[in-house]
């Protein structure tokens, strides 16, 4: 299988989806002539032509606003958010008109609508640009919201995400557009709400997703050299919440600890383990651990801005601690 | 600030004691570590030691009650302080019962089955974690809830374990899934340590005479209904040529002082420990789905004490010399014959040996131990008459009968491990290289 990049894979999924389906475009700000702030869509525009590939003015409700519209009456817009923060200002498109109007209308409407979203810290671009509220959004049902670690994921999960009925919030986190991974070759969908086993290991589960995710790799491989084996389950999509393998895992090592970029108040783990004390009470051998964000407004400076967000270290320690 | 002492637990299934003896009086002073009272258990009398120094202030419960174990039944403090607190938390907790009837001491006693089941299920999780020692014998009770973790809580539950007698090795002292597991490694070992009793039969007399069960005799009534009924037994008996090892043993013992000599039991527990070795499915239990071969080779050996029989464990008794045996046993015989005995003195066992040698038996069957999966019933060493190349001499011979937990082994097996046994007893030599 060639080994891509995690840009290389997103940007496979939308162009094989806009040859398959003519309904399908692409809005946002710098997407079109300049190839998006991520180079997600370079040649985008040439190929498909300014119908398709629309350059928006930076105005994310006018984005979100006329896409859903255009979903409304049968279109696929896939809209770019250059960073989940602007979701913001556009908060009232996406979690009270995107995910309801299908409720709210009886099933008249549809909107087949994908927000791209580039989310997360460590880029030292400031608090207000620096965010992971993945959490935030899961809360709304209605909204799916999905978020890969690995390239064969993004690419599947996002083809996944363009051909559903209803709206998908995919959220890229902005440090991984380099990390490489194997991809299949051809044609492949890989289905919403459904967490997979990354790494299998006996002692301890590790729950995790996108950047996380990588994280975890690297601490499980300096954990496996001290003789621990601990099992990585990538949950992929927030909502639907596929908790089957993070339970089936929990229930072998009977030990969990959960690591997210955003803050742990109110946050993915919190749901997680809350889910797990819940359907798994009498396999727990020790309390479930968070690794999280710091609780302050992430950082600009270097420094202050790692030691904010999760490393590598807080993951083993945490590993140790639910062994004692 | 006054203490309160309460009924100790001693034994995995005790559930309650009986007060035998008060050994000192209200109003007397008591320094920590003086006997304070004898109680009476399933297995046998202990000193219950008073764990402070001070006056005793209260005796809560007559000589002769039967008494739940943590439950108080003294305080020792200062001679003036006030003991309102003490004395109203053992008001509210003891129920001092004097009919034996009605506490049953089915409602402790767990069977061997449930908790062999799955004791080695789970593999222990990280590989650098040592589990620490499982059972407590005489851990002082718990003050408080136990603190485990919910699984431990479970598998607890589903295997009839007692929380309060197992040292938790997490955070905070937190019973985990290591610790229950050590705990079952334990149980499943040695958790029953009387084996089966000698069938005494008293001539009629006159008049019918009633006679109340000890905590022994109770035990043993429990233990051996329950390891016949629910242990498929067979039986398969050895005769062995002992001139060369009564021989050797003529000649050892002139070398040792009176209270060092060697008897032919502490021979055929050498003998037997090294044919386990050879045998380890006979060195186990069964557990369910599956038979949980033992580490250790831990001989049980059985006493016949007042009223009963206990059986006192020679522990590795592979591991160990001809001279190293006869002192461990004749030490914990004779503490089981005062009926003062160590908690580690009668548990862990893996096989057990009934001797009836020394009361002129050719031979006998001996009830399985459980959860062990075979007893070795030991006769008499005896003259007989025997043909040898046509001819009749006499010589020294010993009938041994094994009796083997059929879900364990068959009956081939059982008579190729009495004939391996036969090389360590026909050239005993080998005992004491």
């Amino acid at each position: 299988m060639p080994r891509i990049t995690m840009r290389e894979a997103i940007s496979q999924a939308l162009w094989e989806e806009m040859e398959r389906d003519p309904a399908v475009f692409i809005l946002g700000e710098e997407v079109g002539v300049w190839g998006g702030t991520y180079a997600v869509t370079k040649g985008f525009y040439d190929h498909f032509g300014p119908q398709r590939v629309k350059d928006t003015p930076i105005a994310e409700n006018a984005i979100l606003g006329a896409a859903i519209g255009a979903a409304m009456v049968g279109l696929r817009p896939v809209a770019e958010l250059m960073t989940i923060n602007f979701a913001f200002s556009a908060m009232d498109y996406v979690v009270n008109q995107a995910p309801k109007l299908r409720y709210m209308f009886g099933g008249q409407f549809r909107i087949p609508l994908v927000i791209r979203a580039v989310g997360g810290g460590g880029r030292q671009l400031g608090a207000t640009h620096s965010q992971t509220p993945d959490a935030v959004f899961a809360h709304f049902p209605g909204l799916k919201v999905v978020s890969p670690g690995t390239p064969e994921d993004a690419k599947g999960l996002l083809k996944t995400a363009i051909r559903s009925d209803d709206p998908v919030l995919f959220i890229e986190h902005a440090t991984m557009y380099q990390v490489r991974g194997e991809v299949p070759e051809g044609e492949y969908l890989i289905p919403i709400g459904q967490s997979k086993v990354q790494r299998p290991g006996r002692d301890v589960t590790i729950v995790t997703y996108a950047k996380g995710l990588e994280l975890s790799l690297k601490a499980a491989d300096e954990l496996a050299k001290e003789g621990i084996e601990v099992e990585i389950v990538d949950l992929r999509t927030l909502r639907p919440l596929d908790m089957g393998p993070v339970l089936e895992s929990f229930k072998k090592t009977n030990r969990a600890v959960i690591v997210e970029e955003g803050w742990r108040s109110y946050g993915v783990g919190a749901e997680v383990a809350a889910r797990i004390y819940e359907e798994a009470f009498d396999y727990a051998d020790a309390p479930i651990l968070r690794v999280a964000q710091k609780e302050v407004p992430l950082p600009y400076n270097r420094t202050l801005e790692q030691a904010a967000l999760p490393q590598v270290p807080d993951i083993t320690a945490a590993v140790k601690e639910v062994l004692k | 600030m006054a203490e309160t002492i309460n009924m100790p637990k001693l034994g995995f299934d005790m559930a309650e004691g009986t007060l035998v003896r008060w050994l000192k009086k209200e109003g007397e002073t008591v320094t920590k570590g003086e006997v304070l009272a004898e109680i009476e258990t399933d297995k046998a009398t202990v000193e219950v030691e008073a764990s402070v120094s001070g006056v005793v202030r209260r005796l809560l419960v007559d000589e002769g009650a039967v008494v739940p174990v943590n439950t108080p039944i003294a305080i020792v403090g200062s001679a003036d302080e006030a003991i309102d607190e003490q004395l109203s938390v053992a008001g509210g907790q003891s129920s001092v019962v004097s009919d034996q009837s009605s506490v049953s001491s089915e409602q402790s006693s767990v069977s061997s089955e449930q908790l062999s089941v799955s004791g080695a299920a789970a593999s222990a999780s990280a590989p650098d974690r040592q589990p620490a020692p499982a059972m407590e014998a005489a851990a002082p009770p718990a003050a408080g809830p136990v603190k485990a973790s919910p699984l431990a809580k479970k598998m607890a539950r589903e295997r009839g374990l007692d929380l309060s007698q197992v040292r938790g090795s997490g955070p905070g002292g937190r019973i985990v899934r290591r610790d229950i597991e050590a705990a079952l490694r334990t149980v499943d070992r040695g958790l029953q340590t009387v084996v089966s009793p000698s069938t005494v039969h008293r001539p009629p007399s006159a008049a019918e005479e009633t006679v109340a069960l000890t905590k022994l005799r109770q035990a043993i009534a429990r233990r051996m209904a329950e390891a016949k009924s629910t242990v498929p037994h067979f039986y398969v008996t050895h005769e062995y040529k002992m001139d060369a090892l009564m021989a050797l043993r003529a000649q050892v013992n002139a070398y040792l002082p009176e209270e060092e000599k060697v008897s032919v039991n502490d021979f055929i527990i050498r003998a037997v420990a090294l044919t386990l070795r050879q045998f380890p499915n006979l060195n186990a239990s069964f557990a369910g789905d599956k038979v949980l071969r033992h580490g250790a080779v831990n001989i049980g050996v059985a006493v016949a004490v007042e009223g009963g029989l206990l059986t006192v464990v020679c522990k590795e008794a592979d591991q160990k010399s001809l001279r190293q045996i006869a002192a461990e046993v004749k030490r914990m015989a004779a503490g089981a014959r005062q009926g003062k005995v160590k908690p580690e003195d009668i548990e862990g066992s893996t096989f057990s040996i009934s001797n009836l040698g020394m009361f002129d038996v050719e031979n006998f069957a001996a009830i399985i131990n459980p959860p062990e999966a075979a007893i070795l019933a030991v006769g008499s060493a005896r003259q007989v008459p025997v043909v040898e190349q046509g001819e009749i001499k006499v010589g020294w011979r010993m009938k041994a009968t094994l009796s083997v937990d059929h879900r364990v082994s068959d009956g081939a097996e059982a008579a190729q491990f009495l004939q391996a046994l036969a090389v360590y007893l026909e050239e005993p030599l080998r005992l004491l290289v």
